[in-house]
């Protein structure tokens, strides 16, 4: 959602008639009469032109990279471009560049600061904690279990993973309701209700984030787990190593890479989370549970301020990456 | 062979490439003899009013102007996500719809940005505008004096009461309530007698958005004084006025006695269906702060017949704060049929504006759909008087009534005015910080047109 869904129209919306869609502006007639054929300047029996390294060697790659520059590179700049401009999405037909105005706006903002909060809170317990751990505990149980278990378990697990994002944020949304299957067993077993999506909504949304996300981590773990060779294990056991001390001394260290990239992977998908938030709890009540994607959907879409939101996207873009860099760093350090 | 010859090759493909690429975007399906009507299809899934409408007038339509056809975009959404999706549609000629359903509240700013096309001079020679009221006539009417939209009819807003409830407490069945104490002393005593039973619904918050400024919070601020959100004289948007923290002190109350339906119900985006589909007709609700539409949904055609409605429901008009003159107040907007400014069948979709008002079909719709009409010619039809019990109290609310700031800038500080009623209902924030709040908020939007209140 961080491209908006039209083309650039750095002109502004009175320029009627059709345009270029693209970011780009190419003419097609910038073609040269020497060029309109490959054959005009392949001399005759040089079949070996084409080889790498060859003059022509970078032709083949041409298209794609035209795909790229256009589709991908080409609305990436333009956000760039819109995070320093004041535009609108309704309300003013003019677009002014405002340099580092929407950035400083953001830093000033406490709304800003509290979604930046509510996305460090999200992150850490429905990932970094919750989908991390739950995945390596269930990875592991799973070794030990009989077959039937460990398929049972598998299917359930993955099922929820494999849900659209806005299935599962219904299933959880007519889950936690105050009116809703949580509270119906809650009242079966004569124990008090609860209405988590009003009262604390940062949680429901981060257990529904665990209860969506487990299964990838435990599908990495249980690959990473069985790497591990048995005779290792073995003699540690013939050792006198406990279970736990054979998990933190023997199994944690080998798998450690898969750790840090599971954790890399696990907090990029957490921290750009939307859909879910959004349908179950909007952000609210007030603003609650308003992480970052939904405090720049917010401004962008239902305030108009689409430069400001571009903005925000942009700083979500730096957080995540300062969590790339850590992860990284985790990942180069030798045992 | 020259050393350039490579690059120039490679750039020549490069740009081939991106021409063929982007030239697959120019033919979007939209043909010349098609008509794309862009319009809000309720969330609720029994609630097919307009549909049903444009289905019947689109066969007409396709009747009259052999070759041509209709194309109906339902937007299934809620309001605030169907005025997102309409902008997003109008800021390419490739996805622009020919004709689209604007709020009266978005127009001023969708016009400003340059998303529709002016109509004047399709309405020089319709016979049928001057039947328009001069109200409306106004409503799409932007700063630079065009007109941009044809409305399809208006509406008011006021109280709806169940009086079976009403008798149950003791209280008469023939309620006016003279000011806002009234209103919260009659809900204390249904919540006193009637347990069971959710006294006052008051709209409010993000979730429900512009339904809960307008039908919420603005009837009670424009209780409160003249001029209270936009202080036209000037051209200055007010801040810190006092009639603003009263009204959020108002649902503060409402919320903090637990007068009102549960906050997590109450800030649900789909709040407004909710009401008038489920709680309202199932006698859950005694009293509701709404519009005149509300009672579109309990027609045969709606989304919850109910034929007890009409001898279950009284209606009463919302009073000023401590009844001071005028004594009632209401706020009325409304819909528009307009014309995108990227639309290549301008043309075409001006027919189908004149088929959609037809007086038959305006009659048909303005009864259909509950609004009050705006046509003389309509106001007048014996059908449309009959049309419901509902529709004379409404129409006689019209000499009460005010209309939000046809600005550009309305919809930012309706969702600012949202949000410090979202946070007074949960108790984020008390009526003062609240209003504190919106008057930052008031900033960011506006700049410095603002005027400071005492």
């Amino acid at each position: 959602m961080s491209t908006p869904a039209t083309g650039p129209q750095a002109t502004g919306p009175q320029a009627t008639g059709p345009q270029a869609t693209g970011p780009q502006a190419t003419s097609p007639q910038a073609t040269s009469p020497q060029a309109t054929s490959p054959q005009a300047v392949v001399p005759q029996g040089s079949a070996g032109t084409l080889h790498r390294g060859g003059p022509l060697g970078w032709l083949p790659i041409t298209p794609a990279v035209a795909l790229l520059l256009v589709f991908l590179a080409g609305p990436i700049g333009y956000c760039v471009y819109i995070a320093f401009t004041n535009m609108q999405l309704t309300g003013s037909s003019s677009t002014d560049f405002v340099g580092l105005a929407n950035f400083r706006r953001a830093f000033a903002d406490p709304e800003f600061r509290n979604a930046v909060w509510l996305t460090l809170v999200f992150t850490v317990i429905s990932s970094i904690i919750g989908q991390n751990s739950l995945g390596l505990a269930l990875a592991t149980l799973m070794r030990r279990a009989s077959r039937p278990v460990r398929t049972v378990t598998g299917i359930f697990v993955i099922a929820a993973w494999v849900l659209p994002e806005i299935v599962a944020a219904f299933l959880l949304y007519a889950f936690f309701r105050r009116e809703g299957t949580l509270n119906a067993i809650l009242d079966q077993l004569h124990l008090p209700s609860q209405n988590w999506l009003y009262s604390l909504p940062i949680l429901a949304v981060s257990f529904a984030n665990v209860w969506r996300g487990t299964a990838f981590s435990m599908l990495i773990y249980s690959a990473a787990l069985n790497e591990i060779p048995q005779d290792i294990t073995e003699s540690a056991e013939l050792d006198g190593a406990g279970g736990l001390r054979r998990f933190w001394h023997i199994t944690l260290p080998m798998i450690r890479r898969s750790v840090a990239t599971n954790l890399m992977l696990n907090t990029l998908q957490t921290l750009s989370v939307f859909g879910l938030i959004w349908a179950m709890t909007r952000g609210g009540p007030g603003n609650r549970s308003e992480t970052l994607p939904v405090f720049m959907y917010d401004q962008a879409f239902l305030k108009s301020f689409i430069g400001y939101g571009t903005a925000v996207a942009l700083l979500l873009l730096l957080i995540s990456s300062l969590f790339s860099v850590v992860y990284l760093r985790l990942l180069k350090t030798e045992v | 062979m020259r050393p350039t010859a490579p690059l120039i090759l490679a750039a020549a493909a490069t740009v081939l490439a991106a021409g063929t690429l982007t030239a697959c975007g120019s033919g979007s399906g939209s043909s010349p003899d098609t008509v794309r009507i862009a319009y809000e299809r309720s969330t609720s899934n029994k609630v097919r009013i307009m549909d049903n409408y444009l289905e019947s007038v689109k066969k007409e339509f396709e009747k009259a102007n052999p070759g041509k056809k209709v194309e109906l975009l339902p937007i299934q959404a809620d309001e605030n996500a169907y005025y997102t999706k309409i902008q997003q549609m109008m800021r390419s000629p490739r996805t622009a719809p020919d004709l689209v359903y604007e709020d009266t509240f978005l127009i001023n700013s969708d016009i400003k940005s340059g998303y529709l096309a002016p109509i004047d001079t399709y309405l020089k020679n319709w016979p049928s505008w001057q039947h328009f009221v001069p109200t409306a006539k106004a409503a799409a009417k932007a700063q630079d004096g065009k007109t941009y939209g044809v409305p399809d009819g208006t509406d008011t807003r006021g109280i709806w009461f169940n009086k079976d409830i009403f008798r149950k407490a003791g209280l008469p069945t023939d309620w006016q309530p003279k000011n806002w104490a009234d209103i919260l002393d009659a809900a204390r005593t249904i919540k006193q007698k009637v347990p069971g039973t959710v006294p006052l619904n008051i709209y409010t918050g993000k979730g429900p958005g512009e339904a809960a400024v307008m039908q919420g919070f603005e009837m009670l601020l424009y209780g409160t004084g003249a001029d209270p959100l936009y202080d036209a004289k000037q051209g200055k948007w007010v801040a810190g006025s006092k009639g603003f923290t009263d009204s959020l002190a108002f649902v503060n109350t409402v919320f903090a006695e637990k007068l009102g339906l549960d906050k997590s119900d109450a800030l649900d985006p789909n709040a407004m269906t909710n009401v008038q589909t489920d709680w309202v007709p199932k006698s859950k609700l005694a009293i509701d702060i709404d519009g005149s539409f509300a009672g579109q949904q309990w027609l045969p055609s709606g989304g919850s017949p109910w034929p007890a409605w009409s001898t279950t429901m009284g209606q009463a008009a919302m009073p000023t704060q401590y009844g001071q003159a005028p004594g009632k107040v209401s706020m009325s907007g409304g819909w528009t049929w307009s014309i995108p400014a990227k639309s290549k069948n301008a043309d075409l979709a001006w027919k189908m504006i004149e088929q959609l008002q037809t007086r038959k079909n305006a009659v048909k719709y303005t009864i259909e759909g509950a609004q009050i009409a705006c046509r003389d010619d309509v106001a007048q039809d014996p059908a449309y008087l009959k049309s419901s019990p509902g529709v004379k109290f409404f129409t006689s609310l019209v000499e009460y009534t005010h209309y939000r700031p046809a600005l550009p800038a309305y919809p930012q500080v309706s969702s600012a005015i949202g949000e410090a009623m979202e946070s007074v209902t949960t108790g984020d924030a008390g009526p003062q910080a609240a209003a504190k709040t919106y008057d930052e908020q008031l900033k960011t939007a506006v700049g410095d047109a603002i005027v400071h209140r005492p």
